[in-house]
């Protein structure tokens, strides 16, 4: 643990550089969803019409998480290839460099969640007990593309295609994640694999607890806690596998 | 004394770039026609040394010998193929001078951002912030980001950090060539200041007055190879003799 104070200068690094020279800095973490779910509800309540209860919520919820693991899964993959310079000359861990960079996106997201409370005390949403357990899905979904974030920062050193095929998965995924539709609009032999969708389970639970205060069933607790145990340890002990030959590529 | 650094018969092999696979269709397609040879270059070639506490010792060999794979491995950036290396230590790596810098950030900002790379933490970098900054005559412009210094202010910078902070063995590249020669001086004079209180100094450099003057005993590796080991003089003399005999 010599190297937690790294990964906290890393992710101060970003934080300072992400918003460098921009007139309204952090401001925009919070200013950006608003701006996007604005779009998105204008686009999709004039369109397609969909019957959602509190759908600018609804809609803000779905969009900060997913965000959030597009971005940080994004710049994790990158995270050793832009450091190689590094790599090269400074024994470091070298795990620190994506999980440093998921959780600047963390820390961004946090300050987003920000843009969820004004939503909510815009549409007027009762406050519960039950709301402050928001940060537990979040636990589970910083964990989760962690474990993403490692496997492609390791496969886009030695296969450079990753990174090209990653934006198009991620694009399947958005597609397969309920965030501007509900999962009710898809048939059900459909919707029965978009159920198994560790985001998609992560943002429900995360939803119900913004949008109604009821607490999700067990099952989906434990079903997304399962999800990002499981991929932060595939994606340790692949990372692990792949690390050592990182020098020979970067 | 028990050492400080254990290098035991360690061997580096090298896949050649042109034999690399990089992307996906390349690898099962070599896969397929079984050509996923792995054809490589032999870096190093089971050497073997020790450096006790206290020791100052020069890396001496021709460009492509093998010098710096040492050091990398030395460092813990690179891990042998075979043979093992142990250092029972902290290092501070010089294979390059400002090799961590973020060019956007600060100087400032680097001071701490390289400090925790070697591994320290921010009250620690604090404290010896102003002996940094001071040894690196960069107060007027620690403020400015990096990306607008000259390569001897990033030079400055990158070795002040790396003699500043407490390790026990500092590891020196061939990093002394840029800067001026009142800098080289204040850089030689700080390694001996080092030295004297008593870190270890593995040193690579063709400068051999310099080695001979840091120096003690030096490793001579040739073509991946040990080809000597023992007091400064004596090797870098018959390391000298064997390169005028290439020369004809």
């Amino acid at each position: 643990m010599k190297y937690a104070h790294l990964i906290v200068e890393l992710v101060k690094r970003d934080l300072k550089l992400k918003y460098r020279r921009s007139f309204l800095g952090y401001f925009w973490s919070l200013l950006n969803p608003l701006m996007m779910m604005t779009v998105m509800m204008v686009v999709f309540s004039y369109m397609f019409r969909f019957d959602i209860e509190n759908y600018p919520l609804y809609l803000i919820c779905g969009q900060t998480i997913f965000n959030f693991f597009n971005e940080s899964t994004n710049r994790a993959m990158y995270s050793i290839l832009e450091n190689s310079a590094l790599l090269k000359k400074v024994y470091v861990p070298k795990c620190v460099f994506p999980l440093a960079r998921v959780l600047s996106s963390f820390t961004t997201m946090a300050l987003s969640l920000l843009a969820v409370l004004i939503v909510m005390v815009f549409t007027r949403v009762r406050f519960h007990l039950s709301m402050l357990l928001f940060f537990v899905p979040l636990i589970f979904l910083l964990l989760f593309a962690s474990g993403v974030g490692m496997i492609l920062s390791g496969l886009a050193v030695k296969f450079q295609d990753v990174t090209h095929l990653y934006s198009v998965l991620v694009m399947i995924l958005m597609y397969a994640t309920p965030i501007f539709y509900p999962i009710e609009a898809v048939p059900e032999s459909v919707a029965r694999f978009i159920r198994l969708n560790p985001l998609y389970v992560i943002i429900t639970l995360f939803r119900e607890l913004m949008l109604s205060g009821r607490i999700p069933a067990a099952g989906s607790w434990l079903y997304a806690a399962l999800a990002a145990l499981v991929m932060f340890a595939i994606g340790s002990a692949l990372f692990d596998r792949m690390r050592k030959s990182f020098i020979y590529y970067i | 004394m028990s050492n400080l650094i254990d290098v035991k018969d360690v061997s580096m092999r090298f896949i050649m770039e042109q034999e690399r696979t990089n992307t996906l269709k390349e690898y099962f397609v070599k896969l397929v026609r079984r050509k996923l040879r792995f054809s490589g270059f032999t870096a190093l070639d089971g050497v073997s040394f020790s450096v006790k506490p206290g020791e100052a010792v020069a890396l001496i060999g021709r460009n492509g010998s093998g010098k710096s794979t040492m050091l990398k491995i030395i460092a813990g950036v690179m891990d042998p193929t075979k043979g093992s290396v142990s250092v029972n230590g902290s290092i501070a790596p010089l294979i390059e001078l400002g090799a961590g810098f973020d060019l956007d950030l600060t100087g400032r900002e680097n001071v701490f951002l390289n400090g925790a790379l070697l591994g320290f933490n921010h009250r620690y970098m604090a404290n010896i912030y102003d002996q940094i900054v001071d040894f690196a005559e960069l107060e007027q412009f620690i403020d400015v980001p990096v990306r607008s210094y000259s390569s001897g202010m990033i030079a400055r910078l990158g070795f002040s950090i790396a003699t500043h902070v407490q390790a026990d063995i500092l590891v020196v590249d061939e990093v002394l060539a840029v800067g001026d020669y009142a800098f080289q001086q204040k850089c030689y004079k700080r390694m001996e200041e080092m030295f004297a209180k008593g870190t270890t100094l593995m040193f690579v450099s063709h400068e051999l007055d310099q080695v001979e003057r840091l120096c003690k005993r030096a490793v001579w590796i040739d073509h991946g190879k040990l080809r000597g080991d023992g007091p400064v003089e004596e090797i870098c003399g018959a390391y000298m003799k064997w390169m005028k005999g290439q020369e004809q």
